[in-house]
Parts: structure tokens; C-alpha cells; sequence
């Protein structure tokens, strides 16, 4: 996807200024998807909004009545709310940290040629393949769970005993299992954009005597910068709203330590089946998405157009 | 012009995919023409894999019926059965629920009045599950299986350190009998309870051992009594007996995970639901059938409430278009004749236990499940109206009869399972949950 | 030269390893669906054993797995195709005739997906109920299509970017229509980072697990639904829990490797001329 965006070599063959009669005909074009996304957005919405100002439990539907804005105070004055935005931020950036700057290393790697590299990278990409559900039954059940899980088994045969990582470290196993998940995202993407990259130019700094590392700085990281924007964007789409892999693996706690806000909504739809109280951490939600969004905007869009 | 064009082609697509679709939806349907297809939604536990695997005789016996199973892991079961219900969806005929929604669903008008006919023989189900399952004195669901909580024991480990088990142990006879079998070297841990959080895990067996420390939920005005010195003690003496002699990752152990540990060995203890005792003394399914002592669950100060009550049922939604039909199916899948069905298909330790006097009058089903006694004296003596030693406004032993108290339950256990894990101590996760209670308890309206 | 070889030696053994510590727990799943339920959990485990396929055949005994794959195709591929019907234009549209808005078009369509979807599962199962949408293929592909459109255009859109205006205009002057311009210049030039989307997309829609859990009983459920039947059984279950995992996931891993240089081919469009 990216590359393309993130490696434009070519800014001078953009006309600078793209308008002609054909202005006012592209609307029919654009309105399908943008009409279908507003009804996505917009029916549910008005629906949540209405909600939101409800005491709308659906097991108990007789107490139906109109409250306000107290499911708005009631989340709000939630210490549980405010502590999982701050799991949400520190999941969203240490996983996009750990995938980024592995990916990068990976790429690198994977950009040299060696036997069986093919093969290789075929092996390493297939993480990504695997729906989240089943890795992350995989992650607590084989690999993770403290008395038959590989690693416990593995600690305990060398004598160290065993972590019990969905109590003690519960936020790190979590992002070790969506790291892996998207590590290949990250790797894909960025191969591709290392691959771009002139060889004969590092060659030609590599005979000017430039050593890995500044060959590194100076060469390979300007050029990959955009791709590692776009790879922060994707990702931060779809890290903001994990989901599966808390509800199979810590399903949030222990406590809240594993509660992100999505996790913290789902509590309030699915288990309280407080239709109000979820409308309304919705709503909020989707606020929240679109300061993101705008933040998105400014920092890292700007890097993607020329 | 020519722009809309591709426009047109697009909504011509959309609509070729919708009649393709439909189309193919309509197929299967055409094809089973005349007979009434049954969804019915159920959980993953064994004693449901038999049936489904057992319920091909059903449909030889009914031609007219063909089964659709939906099986699902209990908590997505439970949100997706409450889903459809509530928003009125109608895409099941059949649902397994708990006697803590039947009751609570039925007041609702969400499920079906059950009348059945005189063959099915209602009084022959156990008095406190029959009424676990009614509201108002009408049966809405009938019982698959019924279970209440009893203590487990391996006889070969209690035998080497000396210790004879009485029918009904207390709760402080348990920890020191943990501390002398508890051997971590060997793989044997004193003894494992449930940690997993959830209102349905973790909480059921703390609530009934609240419960025998002095404790309950609520006052008999709704406010919650979490900080009480009853549930100081009980939820310590749990921390503490857990931390020193339960096996690692126990915070994250259910029923089935506990189940997955005594079977291969690894506990030296297990107190939990009466339905395992067929499971663990099974040969096929357990490596220690034959060393598996059993009593009554542990009481401290008072007797009321210790061991729980629980029944996976079966019920009909309002929104069923076939009610007959899955009437039919119903009374098949708890009748005598299915019990006997499942003896001869698996031998009689595996029938679904803990529903009608007549199985446990059976010869045959006390010479093969020798723990027959004490699981219906369990049953017989749980009474959900009467859970604690003082007063409660609300039914149920594990569990409180309310709505509310599937979220209560959930956020509760995590607050308990992050002190049993020690990210935080037993005084501070009570304070918290006393806070976070009232404040539900507020915002739901029972507090005023 | 010795030097060479002896770096891509080093090279050649650190890739390995990390792909092979990636893949492994891919690997050991598919090992254990081999394994009786005790070899499962044996201690110390077991690399060498005796492969049985009861696991299997337990499994397609409680499930027809063939419906839920099926259902999986289906939705992913129709979902997909969907998509693209409505991705191409807009994104045709957007990066040849841009305005002052089409950024902030792009940018509203990716925050629709930051939206915890199950802040609106209550709505949307009335909305579905009331369109008879429960359980049905319809239903679904429409939900995937929506959800994964945002990324669909703007991949299709960064894709058209890189093609060279000048091609476009030269097709102007001979007097293409603008359906002849998308059909017989665009879309050729743009179809390895077509296929791509394409690619990316039929994986995220194989992988939801939210909505076709929730939306789904029997006739439309895919993959995802037939996992969650196997998710946490009673007693030992770790042979058939990856019997049932790796079953679901091969169809979409086999899938992957297949078309993963086309991905990569897709990928590298317009960075490497």
C-alpha cells in the first residue's frame, strides 16, 4: 500500500495545480463510498446518541427512562474509564514502537540475500495470516500458560521456575502477542520500501568509506520514514480498537490492568447490557477517535502527500 | 452522462449480489421443505457434546425436525443468547441458559411457559431445581443437569499423611490439610480453587464461602456489604490459603482449567461443582478415577449458603417460530429416557447428573457413581432463599437475582483476582469494590 | 569473495532464526493437532510422537467445518469485491480531481474505524433484525464492506497517485472518456496495487471476529464462529483446540504464502521504476 505513497520520487511530474471541467463530475464518483460510510457512521450514531441519554438496561428494559447526561457523569467519574485510556495509549505506542523498530532490523535483514531467503520470509510474514482469535488462544494456552505452556516448560527445565505472565505481567503478554501479530505488517512494508532504495547509492557510500551504522542514519532512515509513517497510521487504526486478544487471553484484569477502552465498552454492552452506559462510552469514543484523527492529520498526513 | 454510467453499473452489481445472495439464503431452506428446522444454542461442556452427538436419535424419532446447533463457550453464549432475547432477534428455538436468567427472564415475558405432558413426569425432577427454574410456581425451563458444590480429594495423598476426611470438613480443617500435602517438587499443589474472574467463576465459589464466613452481598436495603469483617475474612483466608499452597496461574483458572488439573494429578484438593465428580472418576477422562475421595463442601461459622446451586436448563424463547417442535425437543433431552439412553451409550457415571429423584434410585447409578449420595444431599440442601445467615433481599446462593449482577459479579471477581494474584491487597480490592458497587447501585436505581 | 560469502552466511542464519522463532508458534499449533490430548500436555513435550488424526475427526464429528469455510469464502470474497466496486471510483476521484476536502474526506473515513464496534452492537443487531439481515451472508458482507472500505480507498488511492499524470493527459487529448480513462489506462497501470488491496482486504475481513460472531447463528457463520466453539471445552483440549485453530486458519495461511509475492509485488508499485 504505502511505499508507493511513502517513496515519491517524482513530485516534479505532478501539474501543480489539477483542475479542469471535469470538477463537477466527480461526485457521482466519490458519493457511493462516502454516502455508504455516512450511513455506517450516522444511523447507528443517532441511534447511540438517542441511548445515551437513556437509563436503557436491555435486561431490564421497564426501567427505561430518560436521565440526561448521567451515563455521560457516571463513566466519566469512573476511575476505571480513565485508567483504561491510559492502557489504550500505552498498548497503542509500545506495540507500534516494538513493531516499527524490529520491522525495520527485520527489513534490513530481509533485504539481503541469502539461501533460502524466499522461504524465510514467507515463514516470517505468516503471523499476520492468522485471525487474532486463534493466536491469542495459541499465545495463552501452548506457549504462555504457566504449567503446560512451552515457555513455562522450557524455564522450569532450566530451573527458573515459571512466569505466570497473564497475572504478572498481563499488559506485556498482550502486547508480545500483538506484536507478533503484526510485526510481518510492518516487515512487509517496509522491505518493500528498503527494496526501492537505490542499491548502487549505498554501494557508492559504502566505497566512500560510510560506515553501517551512519550508512543507516543517513541513507536508509530518510528514505524510510514514510513508510514508517504509514505503518504508524495503520497500525494506530487498528490498535486503538483491540479487542479479541484481551477477551480470549486476560479478559481485561486482572483488576483493569488489561482494559483498554474498547475492552471497557464491550463490559458495559455485553455484560452489563447497558445499552445507555454503552452509547454513551461510545459516544465518547467516538470523540476521542476523531481527536486522533486529527492529530493523525497533522502530523503524520502531512508526510504522505508531496 | 457517461459518468453516471459507472455509477449505474456499481447499484446494478449491489443489487446482483443481493439477489444471488438471497437466492442462495432461500436454497437450503426449499430444500428441507416440511420439516421444522431447530436452532438451538447451547455451551461446550461434555455433557452437551454427548447430547449433540446423542440427538441424531431425536431427529430418526421425529422426521419432521431437522437440528441446527450452535455451540458456543459459555460467556459468548450467554451474550449472545441475551442479545437475541432481549432485542427480540428470534434466531433461536432453543437455549441453554442458568437458573440465575430463567427466573430473571421469565418475569420478563422473554421465555415460553412450559406445560408437558404427563409422561415427562415433572415431580420427578429435584424439588430445588424445579423451583430454581420456575417463576411464580410455572416451570419455564427444564433442568439438562443440576449440580451444587462439593470438596474433592485424592485418597492415596490424604491416606500417606494420615488424614481421614469427615462427610462435612470446615474450612480451617481444609488449609492445614493444604499444608501438609502441598508438594510443588513433586507437581501436587495443596489444593485448587477457582481464580478466573467472572460472576459465573470466580465469585460463585467466594460467594458461598462468603457466605459460611457470616457474610452476603447485600442488606436488605441493596446496600452492598463488601467491607465487612466477614468478607475480609473470607476473601483473606482465600488469598492467603491460595498464594501459599494453590498451584501457579491461578488467577486465571476456571472450572475448566481446575478440572484440566486435578484429572492429570496436580492437586492435592479441589472444591467446586458436583458435576465433576462423574467427570474425574471417569477412566477415559482422568488419570486419578480411582483415587478420588469425596465430602460435602467446607463450612466455617455458619452452614447456610456453603454449597451452591446450579442448573444448566433448557428453554424456549418467546420469539421461537416453532414452539411445539422445540417443546418436543426439550422434554427429549431431559427425559428418563434419554438418561437411560446416554447409560447405555456411555455407561451410567456419565449420565447428566443432578435432576430427577429416579436416577439417583438407581441401582445401577449409585454402584457406578459412589459420590451419588452427597451430590443429591448437596442439591437437597441448598436454598436460594435463604443463601446467607442474616436476612437478603434478593435468591440465590452464588449469585443474587438481579440483572445488575452479571457486571457486579465481573468487576468484583477482577478486583479479587488482582488481589489474589498480590498486585493489590485483600482490604484495598474490598474497598474498591464496596465503592464501585454502590456507585452501580446508584446509577441502576436501587439505591436512591 | 570469501568475505561475501562468509557475511551471507551470517545473513542466511539470522534470518532463519527469526523466521523460525516467528512461525514456531504457528508450528507447534499444527504439531499438537497431531498429538493425543495427554502427548499434549506431556512434560517435557514432545518433538517426536505418534501422529493420530482423532483430533479431527472429533472435531468434524461436533462441526461441519466445510459450512463454516464456505462461509468465510464467501464473505471474504464478497465483501471484498464490494469494496472495490465502491473503492475504485472515490479513490479515482479523489486523487485525480482532488478539492480542499478530499484529505479531510480520507482522514474521516479512517477515524469511522477506531470506533469500538461494540459501542453500536445493540443498534446495529436492531437495524439487521429489522432488515432480516441476521445470519445471513448479505448481512455480513455488507458489515465487512463497510468496515474495511476505509482502508480499501485509501490504499486504491495511493496507489492512482503514483501514476504518472502525463499518461492521463496524453489519453485526454485523444479524447478518452473518463470510463475509458479508468478502464483501459488506470486500472492496468494500477493492478498489482489493486490486487494488493485486494489481498489485504480478503485477510481482514477472514480474520473479524467480532461482528460474525455476533450476527450469526447457523446458515452464514463463518470460521471465526466455528473457533469459538472449540475455545475452552472441558477437561483436556489442547489437541483438539489446535486441531479446530489450525483448521481454521489454513485456508487464509496457505492463501497468504500462495499470493504473498503478489503482495510484495503490490506493495513495491511505483517505489521501484
Amino acid at each position: 500500500m504505502s511505499s508507493s505513497l511513502a517513496v515519491d520520487r517524482h513530485p516534479e511530474t505532478r501539474p501543480p495545480e489539477q483542475r479542469t471541467r471535469r470538477q463537477v463530475s466527480t461526485l457521482p464518483l466519490v458519493a457511493p463510498s462516502v454516502i455508504a460510510l455516512l450511513l455506517w457512521m450516522i444511523v447507528p450514531l443517532a441511534m447511540t446518541i438517542g441511548f445515551s441519554f437513556q437509563r436503557y438496561n436491555l435486561l431490564n428494559p421497564d426501567a427505561r427512562e430518560f436521565i440526561g447526561l448521567g451515563n455521560f457523569t457516571f463513566i466519566l467519574s469512573d476511575p476505571g474509564f480513565w485508567i483504561s485510556i491510559g492502557i489504550t495509549i500505552i498498548l497503542v505506542v509500545s506495540v507500534l514502537v516494538i513493531t516499527i523498530g524490529l520491522g525495520t532490523l527485520l527489513a534490513i535483514l530481509f533485504d539481503q540475500e541469502f539461501p533460502g531467503q524466499g522461504i524465510a520470509r514467507v515463514l516470517a510474514i505468516s503471523p499476520f495470516f492468522v485471525m487474532p482469535t486463534v493466536s491469542a488462544l495459541i499465545w495463552k494456552n501452548m506457549l504462555m500458560h504457566p504449567v503446560n505452556g512451552l515457555i513455562a516448560q522450557i524455564t522450569r527445565g532450566l530451573g527458573l521456575g515459571a512466569i505466570d505472565w497473564f497475572a504478572n505481567l498481563p499488559l506485556l503478554a498482550i502486547i508480545i502477542i500483538v506484536s507478533w501479530e503484526w510485526l510481518p505488517f510492518a516487515l512487509l512494508i517496509l522491505l518493500t520500501a528498503i527494496q526501492s532504495l537505490d542499491h548502487e547509492q549505498i554501494e557508492a557510500a559504502r566505497m566512500d568509506g560510510a560506515k553501517p551504522i551512519a550508512l543507516f542514519r543517513f541513507v536508509m532512515l530518510p528514505h524510510l520514514s514514510r513508510a514508517i509513517a504509514v505503518v504508524a497510521m495503520i497500525e494506530t487504526i487498528f490498535f486503538l480498537t483491540i479487542f479479541a486478544e484481551i477477551f480470549v487471553t486476560t479478559g481485561g484484569g486482572p483488576g483493569l490492568a488489561t482494559t483498554n477502552l474498547a475492552y471497557y465498552i464491550f463490559l458495559k454492552a455485553l455484560l452489563e447490557f447497558d445499552v445507555g452506559g454503552a452509547s454513551a462510552g461510545g459516544l465518547i469514543a467516538v470523540i476521542l477517535a476523531n481527536i486522533v484523527a486529527i492529530f493523525l492529520m497533522r502530523s503524520v498526513a502531512r508526510n504522505l502527500d508531496t | 452522462m457517461r459518468i453516471f454510467r459507472s455509477a449505474k453499473i456499481i447499484i446494478v452489481f449491489i443489487i446482483g449480489i443481493f439477489l444471488v445472495q438471497s437466492l442462495h439464503a432461500c436454497m437450503p431452506s426449499s430444500q428441507a421443505a416440511g420439516k421444522t428446522r431447530l436452532t438451538i444454542a447451547t455451551v461446550n461442556n461434555g455433557d452437551m457434546i454427548i447430547m449433540q452427538g446423542l440427538s441424531s436419535q431425536f431427529e430418526e424419532a421425529n422426521p419432521d425436525i431437522e437440528l441446527r446447533w450452535v455451540v458456543l463457550e459459555e460467556n459468548v453464549l450467554r451474550q449472545r443468547t441475551t442479545t437475541d432475547v432481549a432485542s427480540q432477534g428470534g434466531q433461536f428455538d432453543v437455549l441453554t441458559i442458568g437458573s440465575y436468567e430463567t427466573p430473571i427472564w421469565a418475569r420478563r415475558d422473554w421465555l415460553r411457559p412450559l406445560n408437558l405432558p404427563a409422561s415427562y413426569d415433572v415431580n420427578d425432577l429435584l424439588k430445588p431445581v424445579r423451583e430454581g427454574l420456575s417463576s411464580d410456581g410455572q416451570l419455564y425451563a427444564v433442568p439438562f443437569y443440576a449440580e451444587s458444590s462439593m470438596l474433592y480429594y485424592r485418597k492415596d495423598l490424604f491416606a500417606n499423611a494420615g488424614i481421614t476426611v469427615p462427610e462435612q470438613p470446615t474450612y480451617s480443617q481444609v488449609k492445614e490439610w493444604a499444608s501438609k500435602i502441598h508438594n510443588p517438587q513433586n507437581g501436587v499443589y495443596g489444593i485448587c480453587l477457582r481464580g478466573k474472574p467472572g460472576w459465573g467463576e470466580n465469585m460463585a465459589f467466594l460467594t458461598t464461602l462468603v457466605n459460611t464466613f457470616g457474610g452476603q452481598w447485600f442488606d436488605m436495603n441493596w446496600n452492598p456489604t463488601l467491607n465487612t469483617p466477614a468478607w475480609e475474612a473470607a476473601i483473606g483466608y482465600y488469598v492467603d490459603l491460595m498464594q501459599n499452597y494453590g498451584p501457579p496461574g491461578a488467577s486465571s483458572n476456571g472450572f475448566n482449567e481446575n478440572l484440566a488439573l486435578f484429572s492429570t494429578g496436580k492437586c492435592g484438593m479441589w472444591v467446586d461443582a458436583t458435576v465433576a465428580a462423574g467427570l474425574i472418576s471417569n477412566p477415559k477422562e482422568s488419570n486419578v478415577y480411582d483415587k478420588v475421595g469425596f465430602a460435602r463442601a467446607p463450612i466455617e461459622n455458619y452452614p447456610n449458603g456453603s454449597n451452591w446451586l446450579w442448573a444448566w436448563a433448557l428453554a424456549i424463547p418467546k420469539t421461537s417460530k416453532s414452539p411445539e417442535a422445540a417443546e418436543r425437543f426439550i422434554a427429549w433431552a431431559t427425559s428418563k429416557e434419554y438418561i437411560q439412553l446416554v447409560a447405555n451409550q456411555n455407561g451410567w457415571v456419565a449420565v447428566p447428573p443432578g435432576t430427577r429423584t429416579s436416577t439417583y434410585e438407581n441401582p445401577n447409578y449409585q454402584k457406578a457413581a459412589p459420590f451419588a449420595s452427597i451430590v443429591l444431599r448437596s442439591i437437597q440442601s441448598a436454598d436460594i432463599t435463604q443463601p446467607a445467615a442474616q436476612p437478603t433481599p434478593y435468591k440465590g446462593v452464588q449469585y443474587v437475582d438481579i440483572p445488575e449482577f452479571q457486571a457486579i459479579g465481573a468487576s468484583v471477581g477482577q478486583t479479587i483476582a488482582a488481589a489474589l494474584t498480590g498486585n493489590t491487597s485483600v482490604e484495598q480490592a474490598l474497598q474498591q469494590s464496596q465503592t464501585s458497587t454502590e456507585r452501580f447501585m446508584r446509577h441502576t436505581g436501587y439505591i436512591r | 569473495m570469501a568475505r561475501k560469502n562468509s557475511r551471507q552466511w551470517l545473513w542466511a542464519v539470522l534470518g532463519w532464526l527469526v523466521a523460525i522463532l516467528l512461525f514456531f508458534p504457528i508450528f507447534w499449533m499444527f504439531l499438537t493437532s497431531f498429538k493425543t490430548e495427554v502427548a499434549a500436555v506431556a512434560t517435557p513435550p514432545q518433538l517426536f510422537f505418534r501422529p493420530t488424526l482423532e483430533n479431527y475427526v472429533a472435531i468434524q464429528d461436533r462441526a461441519n467445518y466445510f459450512n463454516y469455510a464456505l462461509n468465510s469464502i464467501a464473505v471474504s470474497l464478497g465483501s471484498t469485491f464490494l469494496a472495490l466496486l465502491l473503492a475504485i471510483p472515490a479513490a479515482y476521484a479523489m486523487a485525480f480531481f482532488p478539492t480542499k476536502r478530499t484529505k479531510g474526506t480520507l482522514m474521516w473515513m479512517l477515524s469511522t474505524k477506531m470506533l469500538p464496534s461494540v459501542g453500536v452492537l445493540v443498534p446495529v443487531y436492531i437495524l439487521c433484525r429489522e432488515a432480516g439481515l441476521l445470519d445471513s451472508r448479505i448481512g455480513l458482507i455488507i458489515i465487512y464492506t463497510l468496515i474495511n472500505l476505509p482502508i480499501v480507498v485509501w490504499m486504491i488511492y495511493s496507489f492512482f497517485k503514483e501514476v504518472p499524470k502525463e499518461i492521463l493527459e496524453a489519453d485526454r487529448m485523444d479524447g478518452a472518456s473518463t470510463q475509458q480513462e479508468l478502464r483501459h489506462v488506470l486500472l492496468p497501470l494500477a493492478l498489482p496495487g489493486i490486487a494488493s488491496t485486494a489481498l489485504l482486504s480478503i485477510i481482514l475481513a477472514w480474520n473479524e471476529a467480532f461482528w460474525s460472531l455476533n450476527l450469526t447463528t447457523f446458515d452464514a457463520a463463518p470460521l471465526t464462529a466455528f473457533i469459538a466453539s472449540f475455545s475452552s471445552p472441558q477437561g483436556l483440549f489442547w489437541a483438539k483446540l489446535s486441531a479446530a485453530s489450525t483448521l481454521a486458519i489454513a485456508p487464509i495461511l496457505i492463501f497468504g504464502w500462495l499470493s504473498q509475492r503478489q503482495l510484495v509485488r503490490g506493495l513495491t508499485f511505483g517505489a521501484v521504476k
